[in-house]
């Protein structure tokens, strides 16, 4: 092992090899600011490169890319409420708002410190888990994942915001959008309603950006001002550095937990951040500030989430299991660069298990510092008027979308998505429930039906099994300790309603689905029926309660009575534009793109927002629209991928690109 | 050893063949020179495809003189890919598109979302695999045919029934193998996954997979090979697997266990989807109507690549052992992989819905 390592880190220092590392996380710097192009995109576009390279370099720069891409993402999830990717959607949770409160700075410092810490931390774990990993590995069979996905689920507790009622039903309607598609037992197509598009069910990434980004959009817009409302961005990011060192040991235990899950085939990276974030709420004492700027839901995800890279290497290189998306592309990447996964990684190649381990560490340590050097530059776009960076987030949230499953059915599920985000933004559903419910719909009803069907009854006397409901236990009871019941956080403005209609109309909306997920339920053999039937059941009483404790309020403050429209007593204020109005200007984005085309769609759409709403003069406008076009033809270009196609397309086939297939 | 002087072998027949059949290319080829190509994958970048496609496009790149691009368009396991591309591909050499045993299957099975037809499409090149099917030691067979005899109760973990999995289903059917298929994995390394914890007890991987994978796996005593799928000859015949010369192919087996050899209704569909997921499991096509001159100028250029050191120095590696096939070969497997029997087709369907509740 010593050997090993020794040689290991001679490769490591050799100039050429830290040159390809740094070129490699210049590259994965650049793709994951984009929100949506992850791991994936990035070493897709890297891989033509890697033919003819030396297989030492070539690794170097593929690690360097998988690396900083957890790190980067960090920006826009933290600086426009925009999930950079599915790592660092727990980071929004209390990253934006404090971009929000003038502390973009401060956030970034505290992320990228946390991300640098993850990254090495997570290295000097493995070094010595690799030793153990294969029993490890093997242990967890799909009864003790079926186990770890319940946990993940338990999360909801603490997610839940003021009416745990209100946060199980959010998470019904996650689970009921992740039972979309083929039942992984029977393959039957559930609550697919003859579109071929959700047949494979819905993109996590559709998901995210619409649960997340669009809502904040819209408000962001009605708010008419910059993101940061403070004038001055303060000088923060050593603050933030100070931030993880004054909870070095949460950032300690989450580096582990994302080192460990992530090493764990079969779950998937994009549960890390939440269980690092439901970990950090339910053992902090003071609970009040999460969501609204806790600086802890900050460090918690992202020291998670640089950790778990390096967790998913192990069963990468090792058996040739990817753990995402993005190491099944690395995989591929090895495989062009002549290195073959296999249990060889741990005996007779350690060295250069090694090597990648300590790469990525290394490739952390340069991108979370050219990170924090170049936060506070980009940290000023917080202070830019929203109006003129809206028309380019929807555009990037858009593209983001659209390259999950190239398919206009993507815009068209994101802005659906996003109607739902807002609902639940205004009558304070949990969002992150939602989430982690269609996260882990898949997971929970395919691990627990294998699980039977491998283990019977055997399943419930498992030591892993056994142990990780102890677990389960242990973190619902942290959880519901000193949980503040009913009363809305102190700070928080009472956002009660006299008028109940409209949150009674969105209960009686999740209830209605909860009911359409049942009556489809009953369409499909018992294999394919079970999970659907009794989630939605389950679920139909919380919508029911829910639906119950909004009318009984009878417009007094109540955990349930929740509008953030409708103000009840005290002098509110609401701004000046209702929320459809900037959702019609959405709609009509979408509406121009299924008749025109994207491209078409998009520069109506920048001339009109930017003359009628952000009042620029016609030059600034047209300068602004042709950069976005720049930019979109430059993305489609590089991933030769066509842009959304409407009626126009379908007409006219040979359009020329842009305005056609590329 | 012997591989690479089987490489050798390959190389030189190769370029025999390329010397003898230059003049022909040289006066019949068109020039793709400069021309933008854009190859469509109908699946995801991460998937075995993707592996292949960007293994080949930069020889294809090198020896056409083309600017190919690799289009990926994942969705409806690879369906929607397909359909489009038969949608839109225009017959001028500038549309390729790279199917996989996932497009072939839905269509042999007369799926509903299909919307293609190979009949209607020209293969440029053929890529070749196998599959090895393996057990746990701790059953006490040494042999299919004893595990057979024996009937022990098995597990096998499965993406689905209609997937390269109605291949190996299909097997153990009909060798009488008392096998539960538990569905729902992603991936035939979840599958392997499944059978290193124990939780199965029998699994197959492609060649490659195997080698690389189950390999180790066999040394120290813990997986058991019992059969291939095997190959076929020039002539179509099922033969042993020249990677796996010692393991019986699956009509051995089948004689072995019923005293006679597999024919039949049920036998016909087996070996058209073993050949559409494994013999013939890739394709590069071009649509029908494409000028001949340009379809051979990329066999010339693939027949090049076939014959590049380069590629041949790689190829085992990294896309797998088995040789690639253009012309005349490729034709003749492209047939057998996309054209089925319709009573064939009709009991594969049955027996699917019957034994899996599929719905077609």
């Amino acid at each position: 092992m010593l050997d090993a390592l020794l040689e290991a880190f001679s490769t490591l220092l050799h100039a050429q090899h830290m040159g390809f590392l740094v070129v490699g996380v210049l590259l994965g710097l650049v793709v994951g600011i984009f929100p949506g192009l992850g791991g994936i995109v990035g070493l897709s576009l890297l891989i033509p490169f890697l033919h003819g390279m030396d297989p030492v370099s070539a690794l170097a720069m593929l690690v360097g890319l998988v690396a900083v891409i957890p790190t980067s993402d960090t920006f826009t999830s933290v600086l426009m409420g925009i999930p950079g990717s599915s790592a660092s959607q727990a980071t929004v949770l209390d990253g934006f708002p404090l971009a929000r409160k003038g502390e973009a700075a401060r956030a970034l410092g505290a992320a990228f410190s946390a991300s640098l810490f993850g990254g090495l931390f997570g290295a000097v774990i493995l070094t010595f888990f690799v030793l153990i990993a294969r029993p490890v590995i093997l242990f967890f069979t799909t009864a003790e994942l079926f186990m770890l996905a319940v946990l993940g689920i338990s999360m909801v507790g603490v997610l839940s915001g003021n009416s745990i009622w209100k946060g199980v039903a959010s998470c019904g309607l996650g689970l009921v959008v992740g039972a979309i598609g083929g039942a992984p037992a029977t393959g039957e197509e559930r609550l697919v309603f003859g579109v071929d598009y959700l047949a494979d069910g819905i993109p996590l990434v559709v998901v995210g950006l619409g649960i997340f980004a669009l809502p904040e959009v819209v408000d962001l817009l009605r708010g008419a001002g910059a993101i940061s409302r403070a004038h001055a961005l303060g000088k923060g990011w050593l603050d933030g550095l100070r931030d993880m060192l004054r909870n070095r040991w949460l950032c300690l235990r989450c580096a582990g937990i994302g080192t460990l899950i992530g090493a764990i085939p079969g779950l998937g990276g994009s549960v890390v951040d939440w269980i690092a974030y439901g970990h950090v709420v339910q053992t902090a004492q003071d609970k009040s500030q999460f969501g609204s700027g806790d600086i802890r839901g900050v460090l918690a995800p992202e020291s998670a989430n640089n950790a778990k890279e390096g967790g998913g290497l192990i069963p990468t290189l090792l058996f040739g299991i990817p753990g995402s998306g993005s190491m099944a592309v690395f995989i591929g990447g090895l495989v062009l660069i002549g290195l073959e996964p296999s249990p060889r990684m741990l005996t007779a190649e350690l060295h250069v298990t090694y090597t990648i381990v300590w790469s990525l560490a290394l490739a952390n340590v340069v991108g979370a510092g050219l990170c924090l050097f170049l936060s506070p530059a980009i940290a000023r776009l917080t202070t830019i008027r929203y109006h003129l960076l809206a028309p380019f987030m929807l555009m990037v949230i858009s593209f983001a979308a659209f390259q999950a499953s190239r398919d206009i059915m993507d815009f068209v599920a994101l802005v659906a998505i996003g109607l739902l985000g807002v609902g639940m933004k205004r009558f304070g559903w949990s969002r992150p429930a939602m989430l982690i419910g269609f996260v882990l719909a898949d997971q929970i009803e395919t691990y627990l039906y294998q699980a039977i069907q491998f283990h019977e009854w055997g399943m419930a006397t498992r030591p892993g099994v056994l142990i990780i409901a102890a677990i389960i236990v242990v973190s619902i009871w942290l959880g519901a300790r000193n949980r503040p019941t009913g009363e809305p956080a102190a700070e928080a403005p009472r956002r009660h309603a006299r008028d109940l209609a409209p949150q009674l109309l969105f209960a009686g909306f999740a209830v209605g689905v909860f009911v359409i997920a049942l009556a489809d339920s009953l369409r499909h053999t018992l294999l394919a029926a079970v999970f659907p039937a009794s989630a939605a059941s389950v679920m139909l009483v919380a919508g029911l309660f829910v639906f119950w404790g909004i009318w009984r309020s009878a417009g007094e403050p109540t955990s349930y009575n929740e509008d953030a429209e409708r103000p009840g007593i005290e002098g509110h204020e609401t701004p000046e534009r209702g929320i459809w109005y900037y959702l019609n200007w959405l709609l009509a984005l979408l509406g121009m793109t299924a008749l025109g085309g994207f491209f078409i769609s998009l520069n109506l759409f920048f001339l009109a927002f930017l003359r009628r709403e952000a009042k620029e003069s016609w030059s600034r406008t047209v300068v602004l629209t042709v950069m976005a076009d720049l930019v979109l033809m430059f993305l489609s270009w590089l991933m030769t991928l066509d842009l959304p196609e409407g009626l126009l397309q379908h007409a006219v086939p040979d359009l020329p690109w842009p305005l056609g297939p590329i | 050893m012997h591989r690479s002087i089987r490489h050798l072998f390959h190389g030189v027949a190769v370029t025999v063949a390329m010397v003898l059949a230059f003049p022909a290319f040289n006066a019949a080829a068109a020039d793709l020179k400069g021309k933008t190509v854009t190859w469509t994958i109908p699946f995801s970048e991460g998937g075995g495809s993707g592996r292949w496609a960007r293994f080949v496009e930069p020889f294809l790149r090198k020896h056409s003189g083309a600017d190919v691009r690799l289009k990926f368009v994942p969705g409806g396991g690879s369906t929607k890919g397909a359909n489009l591309y038969a949608k839109r591909a225009k017959a001028n050499g500038r549309d390729l598109l790279g199917t996989s045993g996932s497009t072939q299957f839905p269509f042999l099975l007369g799926d509903k979302r299909v919307k293609y037809d190979y009949g209607a499409w020209r293969p440029l090149l053929a890529y070749a695999t196998g599959g090895v099917a393996y057990i746990s030691p701790k059953l006490g067979a040494k042999t299919a045919a004893e595990l057979a005899a024996r009937k022990p109760s098995l597990k096998y973990g499965s993406q689905g029934a209609t997937s390269l999995d109605l291949v190996p289903l299909l097997a153990f059917e009909m060798l009488g193998l008392d096998v539960k298929a538990v569905f729902g994995m992603k991936g035939r390394s979840a599958g392997r996954k499944a059978f290193m914890t124990g939780e199965t007890s029998i699994d197959y991987q492609t060649s490659a997979a195997y080698l690389s994978k189950v390999t180790p796996l066999v040394k120290e005593g813990s997986a058991l090979p019992v059969m291939s799928w095997g190959a076929l000859d020039d002539k179509g015949n099922l033969i042993r697997d020249p990677n796996f010369p010692d393991l019986p192919h699956f009509a051995e087996v089948y004689e072995q266990v019923h005293g006679k050899k597999p024919s039949g209704t049920w036998f016909d569909a087996w070996k058209a989807f073993f050949t559409a997921g494994f013999p013939a499991q890739k394709f590069v096509v071009v649509p029908k109507g494409t000028p001949d001159d340009v379809a051979k100028a990329y066999e010339g250029a693939f027949n090049k690549m076939l014959a590049d050191p380069e590629y041949i120095a790689n190829k085992d590696k990294k896309i797998g052992t088995y040789d690639q096939v253009t012309g005349a070969a490729a034709e003749l497997k492209f047939k057998a992989a996309t054209q089925v029997p319709a009573e064939a087709r009709k009991w594969v369907r049955d027996w699917l819905t019957k034994k899996y509740n599929v719905v077609f």
